[in-house]
């Protein structure tokens, strides 16, 4: 999943990787030819006491040094590039990707989860490869380098590689292959110790009520034991792996003397060679413990890699469709024509065989228990779902005929729960029209019954509203959100119980200055409260899904035995008599 | 040589931020910085102690294997200098001695080889003696084994200290949050507390792990080579320590150009997610109101000034090693050469050069270790500081069991009850309540009245601060607070379900519920048609912030949960706000049916349930500002009258409306 992500996202970088690559083949190079020099001094500078050459040699040491020096700053300089950029394209991907979404994939991840992945999970693949270019890239070369270069200073010697190298490869691969799926394990665990810690903390009044502290405590002990056990298993694995490595690599500069000593005496090899030969082994299970070190980064990259890759290889299940039509005149009638809804692996169907036509002008409320599907249709009308069964048009085509621009274009949304975006109040309320003048704001929130409060806020329009609308109330809330969509002037308004948090007065007033303020537009309202839909033109009665009346309110009240109880519920019993 | 140790324990290669945790997490990061590092390391060491013969056996086998492979490099210069010394015999005219040889070299006018000669042990005409190189190289593999077998007994030992020592933190924290009261969980914000549970814990973990383990062994082997490049060669000795001061400098400058670059780093991160936190959650809006472009652009802009800001930092710490590594190779090389030139000056044998070089190296290596071990170790001081605080916070007194309930109790009584959250603002003073067993006691207010401080006080959640609270006459401070809460079933106002099956979560209510007794739990409720209509039906897992049900339904599921509990006395708080109406009514004449012979606390917002109440406790501005029957409070025309006018005016008027209409 990791390489797959990289694959798709590396490409950008060709070049800053090449340019990596080549420099950390310098690097490379530089780093192989420094043995190589000191053994030139031993050779003919120490073995024949010739001080002179020892010094110019060693100025050439040094030459070689501050090149190395350079080049690897400029390899943290290319490195960093590309895995900031990197980053900067998946989180730029990630957002634009969910924007995209149907209402059914942000149910799928969930918010917090999609905002994790768009930051956490992004670093986790910044840091991989911020790390990754620099040593993981960076170990084969040396290791490649140094087994040529070891070659070079004699072949016959060059055959302890032969044993030395295997015998690492197979530490190496028993390591990988208990270590990176315990790492996994472990990350499970931690965040599972992690989540019941959170419950414990939101749940407290539950779980002391309950009288569930013990078992809690239980939960929580298995969990921790869990972890322990892992990380225990996992530490105790490297606890053996990092000594037997050093052990192999200092018994291997045993060998090279052993050997070495022999060639050397009788003549078929130099001294200094021996010493070069020592450094190039160092070096090449200097690069093999480099890359074992990295390793602990990749099932933290993988798992983050996995989740990124999920939301970006996620198709919306609602999407454009090939050749957008436009409708011919925009009516502004919304029309359900034996609608069906249902979600996959559900039961039974959310809505079933819903017909009904809201004009423009008209205002339509609909009221029904809860899980009897209101708010799924005003779902339906933005396109947050698609109808699983019959026709849902807009200006009298259907909305899957068309480009959800223009669809969004028609409407006024005002959800259920009413969030706020961060910045001032005048940002909110020209979310949905970005040049409408102060004037027009001001008459949004007279409609909405805001006008006051705004008013009395610090900086009255631009009085700052924190990130969902935390610092001002409920009611506050779902005012501002309702003047949001005024400022829209949208054909077709859908309000899904928005009504909730407002007393009676403010709640009656309100409605009283949307039906002068909308008038002309068609109005869809979604309402738990009795006394906010009895003025409506019509009302759609459903229950589980279905519709079980639809007209007037005095005409319901005569037919309609489910509004009956309603009504009843909500009024007391005198009302029905 | 030492090398990069197993870096774990807590979050694999961690960096002080959790993951996994909800939005809004990175303003709780933990601190950076420690306030009393003293008195947190001395904690610290305190909670080691149960591990301290561990330790001591885990610090003698560290002092062991670093010796021994301290000492490794010396072993393996002799040998060099057994193979050198016969490289040099083998080029002597044999049957001379050492001494004839360096005579006869400097009357030819070779001085340099007779100065080289001067130093070695070589026999001349002799070539390698192997009967000694394979007795030196013996001793080396000898010394080479035991040291990795140490290290490996000291690591496997150590990461059993840390493990254990985690895990009795994780364990103390935990069972210290059972024993906090609900004063300090309301006082403080939940994610600050989450982070010093959770990322707090871990870094701690990070530093115990990989810290105390590595710094051992790193300061040891930096004493070690010292000692060992002391006795070697005082001058070449002299010129590695140089670059000890120099290596500090440059990381200090280093570091200190690279620090703001972080912060900004951080302070774009947390631009950025905010914006994406924003644009997600109101996602539904941000499409329907045509604002996606914006958003996208807002977005590329701050993207872009991450990329920058991160890159700068990245890049500027990235720089660090580079400079470390030139340092170490200048070292090498002003040791090849001064060391090659006292070969060759006949002081020093080449063999010690060789080791020398070696313990240049190694030299390096851990004080970079130690560099970065401090960081660590200063950060996770910083993060156990805060667990440790947070483990001295103030807890709940321990029960004074003095009484015992013989059975369900139904009559509760509040006499002379006074409470107050904080010491200046008195909430509640002589509150007198008597509820018969059986009987509705609805507790009305505006928004923020202070309702569900009644509830603290039923379920002991706060202690009064005078008077006393009797159940069946009995004083429930004399009880155990489980007594106490056992006796309730409540459904709160902040519908709390964890993740798991929604089965698992009705059967929240009662330990070993059966499958019927979930199923008609979830009937009673009116949970089980919607719990059908989900994927998976009772198995369907709600996830972290059960996004997947709506606010109504997750209600209905905490319904479920009090009904299954079946305790004696009810508290129901607002517990129907978030359902429409319709159900309301099948779940009131379900509650009609549990509340029958039970006591009931009814949080109301219901006119039904106000005017059927045995006693209305009217609350504002967090006090009980008038209590009394319904006909009782209306005749007082006072505060209640008024709420009842303004708040349930429409209610009566549209009566009148209905009824003329129908």
């Amino acid at each position: 999943m990791l390489l797959t992500l990289l694959r798709r996202h590396l490409p950008h970088y060709t070049l800053q990787v090449g340019i990596v690559l080549v420099l950390l083949l310098v690097q490379s190079i530089a780093n192989l030819y420094l043995p190589n020099l000191n053994a030139e001094i031993i050779n003919n500078g120490v073995a024949t006491g010739d001080t002179a050459y020892i010094v110019r040699t060693g100025s050439l040491m040094l030459a070689v040094t501050l090149v190395l020096a350079l080049v690897a700053v400029a390899t943290a300089y290319m490195a960093s590039r590309v895995a900031q950029g990197v980053g900067r394209d998946l989180r730029g991907s990630l957002f634009t990707r969910v924007l995209s979404f149907s209402a059914r994939e942000m149910d799928h991840f969930g918010t917090p989860s999609l905002i994790t992945r768009n930051t956490n999970d992004v670093q986790q693949i910044q840091m991989f490869l911020q790390i990754g270019l620099m040593l993981l890239v960076s170990a084969p070369i040396m290791a490649i380098g140094g087994v040529i270069m070891a070659l070079h200073e004699d072949v016959h010697l060059s055959l302890l590689l032969v044993v030395i190298v295997p015998l690492m490869a197979a530490v190496v691969a028993v390591l990988l292959s208990q270590a990176v799926p315990l790492f996994r394990v472990m990350q499970v665990r931690l965040d599972r110790v992690t989540q019941v810690l959170r419950e414990q903390i939101m749940g407290v009044r539950v779980i002391r009520a309950f009288v569930r502290v013990e078992p809690e405590a239980e939960r929580f002990e298995r969990a921790n034991a869990d972890l322990t056990g892992t990380a225990l298993r996992v530490n105790r694995i490297f606890a053996a792996a990092f000594p037997m490595l050093m052990g192999i690599m200092n018994l291997s500069t045993v060998a090279v003397l052993y050997f070495g000593g022999r060639l050397v005496d009788s003549g078929d090899m130099p001294i200094g060679n021996l010493t070069a030969f020592l450094m190039y082994i160092m070096q090449i299970l200097m690069a093999v413990l480099m890359a074992v070190g990295m390793v602990i980064f990749v099932p933290r990259a993988e798992a983050s890699a996995e989740r990124i890759a999920d939301v970006l290889d996620t198709v919306p299940a609602v999407t454009d469709p090939a050749r957008p039509r436009e409708p011919t005149g925009a009516t502004g009638a919304v029309t359900f024509r034996d609608v069906t809804f249902g979600y996959p692996h559900g039961d039974r169907p959310v809505l079933q065989d819903v017909t009904f036509e809201l004009r423009p002008g008209e205002t339509m409320a609909v009221i029904g228990g809860t899980g009897s599907g209101k708010s799924t249709l005003v779902k339906l009308v933005t396109r947050a779902f698609d109808v699983s069964g019959g026709v849902l048009e807009v200006d009298g085509l259907d909305v899957r005929e068309q480009s959800r621009e223009r669809l969004w274009s028609r409407l006024g949304l005002v959800p259920q729960q009413a969030y706020l975006f961060q910045g001032t109040v005048a940002d909110n309320l020209r979310f949905g029209r970005a040049d409408a003048s102060e004037a027009e704001l001001w008459h949004a929130l007279e409609v909405a019954q805001a006008s006051d409060f705004v008013a009395a806020m610090p900086g009255a329009l631009d009085a700052p509203i924190d990130q969902g609308g935390t610092n001002v109330s409920g009611g506050q809330r779902q005012r501002l959100a309702i003047a949001r969509a005024l400022v829209k002037r949208p054909d077709i308004y859908l309000f899904d119980d928005c009504f909730s948090a407002l007393d009676a007065t403010t709640d009656a007033r309100l409605r009283a200055a949307l039906r002068a303020d909308t008038a002309g537009a068609a109005v869809l309202i979604v309402a738990q409260r009795v006394s906010t839909i009895l003025h409506a033109d019509r009302i759609v009665v459903l229950d589980e899904g279905r519709i079980v009346g639809l007209g007037p309110h005095a005409e319901l009240m005569r037919t309609c035995e489910p509004y009956r109880e309603i009504v009843e519920s909500q009024l007391g019993e005198a009302a029905a008599a | 040589m030492m090398m990069h140790g197993p870096p774990m324990g807590g979050r694999p290669g961690a960096m002080r931020r959790g993951a996994g945790m909800g939005p809004g997490r990175m303003a709780a990061m933990p601190a950076e910085r420690s306030k009393d590092l003293g008195a947190t390391l001395r904690q610290l060491l305190a909670r080691l102690r149960p591990e301290w013969p561990m330790i001591a056996t885990v610090a003698l086998l560290a002092s062991a294997s670093v010796a021994f492979n301290v000492i490794g490099p010396k072993i393996i210069g002799n040998a060099t200098n057994v193979i050198f010394d016969g490289v040099i015999g083998k080029q002597l005219p044999a049957g001379m001695t050492k001494d004839q040889v360096i005579a006869l070299l400097r009357a030819r006018g070779q001085g340099q080889l007779a100065d080289v000669l001067t130093s070695t042990n070589a026999v001349p005409g002799v070539g390698i003696d192997f009967t000694a190189l394979t007795h030196v190289l013996a001793v080396a593999v000898a010394v080479y084994v035991l040291a990795s077998v140490l290290q490996w007994l000291q690591a496997y030992l150590m990461a059993g200290v840390a493990q254990r020592t985690v895990y009795r933190m994780r364990q103390d924290v935990e069972s210290k949050l059972a024993r906090l009261p609900l004063r300090y969980f309301d006082s403080h914000p939940h994610g600050d507390l989450l982070s010093r549970v959770t990322n707090d814990v871990d870094n701690v973990t990070t530093t115990l792990q990989q810290g105390m383990s590595q710094l051992l062994t790193s300061v040891l082997t930096v004493v070690g080579v010292l000692a060992m490049m002391l006795w070697i060669s005082p001058l070449l000795a002299a010129i590695s320590l140089v670059t000890i001061p120099l290596s500090l400098v440059v990381t200090i400058v280093i570091a200190r150009r690279s620090q703001p670059q972080f912060v900004a780093q951080w302070a774009r991160t947390g631009e950025l997610n905010g914006h994406v936190e924003g644009m997600h959650a109101g996602h539904a809006l941000v499409q329907v109101f045509g604002y996606t472009d914006r958003a996208v652009a807002t977005f590329g802009q701050q993207n872009e000034e991450l990329y920058e800001a991160s890159f700068r930092a990245q890049f500027l710490s990235g720089i660090i090693q580079p400079a470390m590594q030139l340092l170490t190779n200048v070292n090498y090389v002003g040791v090849a050469v001064v060391g090659g030139y006292r070969v060759a000056t006949g002081t020093m044998s080449l063999g010690d050069v060789q080791a020398f070089i070696q313990y240049s190296r190694q030299f390096s290596m851990p004080i970079t270790q130690i560099a970065s071990q401090m960081n660590l170790l200063q950060s996770g001081l910083a993060s156990a500081e805060r667990v440790f605080e947070f483990l001295a916070a103030g807890e709940v007194t321990p029960d004074e069991v003095a009484a015992e309930l013989t059975e369900p109790p139904g009559r509760v009584q509040f006499q002379d009850v006074s409470f107050r959250y904080e010491r200046d603002k008195p909430l509640i003073a002589d509150f007198d309540l008597d509820v018969r067993r059986g009987e509705t006691v609805a507790i009305v207010g505006p928004t923020g009245a202070g309702k569900t401080t009644i509830v603290n006080l039923l379920m002991r959640f706060y202690e009064i601060d005078g008077g006393r609270i009797l159940l069946d006459g009995v004083d429930t401070r004399d009880l155990a607070r489980e007594t106490v809460r056992r006796s309730f079933g409540m459904v709160l106002q902040d519908t709390w379900l964890f993740a798991g099956t929604i089965r698992d979560n009705i059967a929240y209510g009662k330990a070993g519920a059966t499958e019927d007794e979930i199923v008609a739990a979830a009937r009673a409720a009116h949970a089980d048609p919607f719990i059908r209509a989900l994927p998976d039906g009772y198995d369907a897992i709600l996830d972290e912030e059960a996004s997947n049900i709506s606010s109504g339904e997750k209600q209905l599921l905490t319904i479920a949960r009090a009904f299954l509990a079946d305790p004696p006395i009810l508290i129901l708080d607002e517990a129907t706000s978030n359902v429409d109406t319709r159900t309301e009514v099948l779940i009131q004449q379900a509650m009609a049916r549990l509340r029958h012979g039970r006591t009931s606390f009814v949080i109301a917002h219901r006119l039904s349930t106000i005017r059927n109440a045995d006693e209305i406790v009217v609350m504002d501005a967090g006090r009980i500002v008038e209590q009394g029957t319904h006909a009782e409070l209306l005749a007082r025309q006072g505060f209640y009258c008024d709420l009842y006018a303004s708040q349930f005016a429409e209610e009566v008027g549209s009566e009148a409306a209905v009824a003329t209409a129908s």
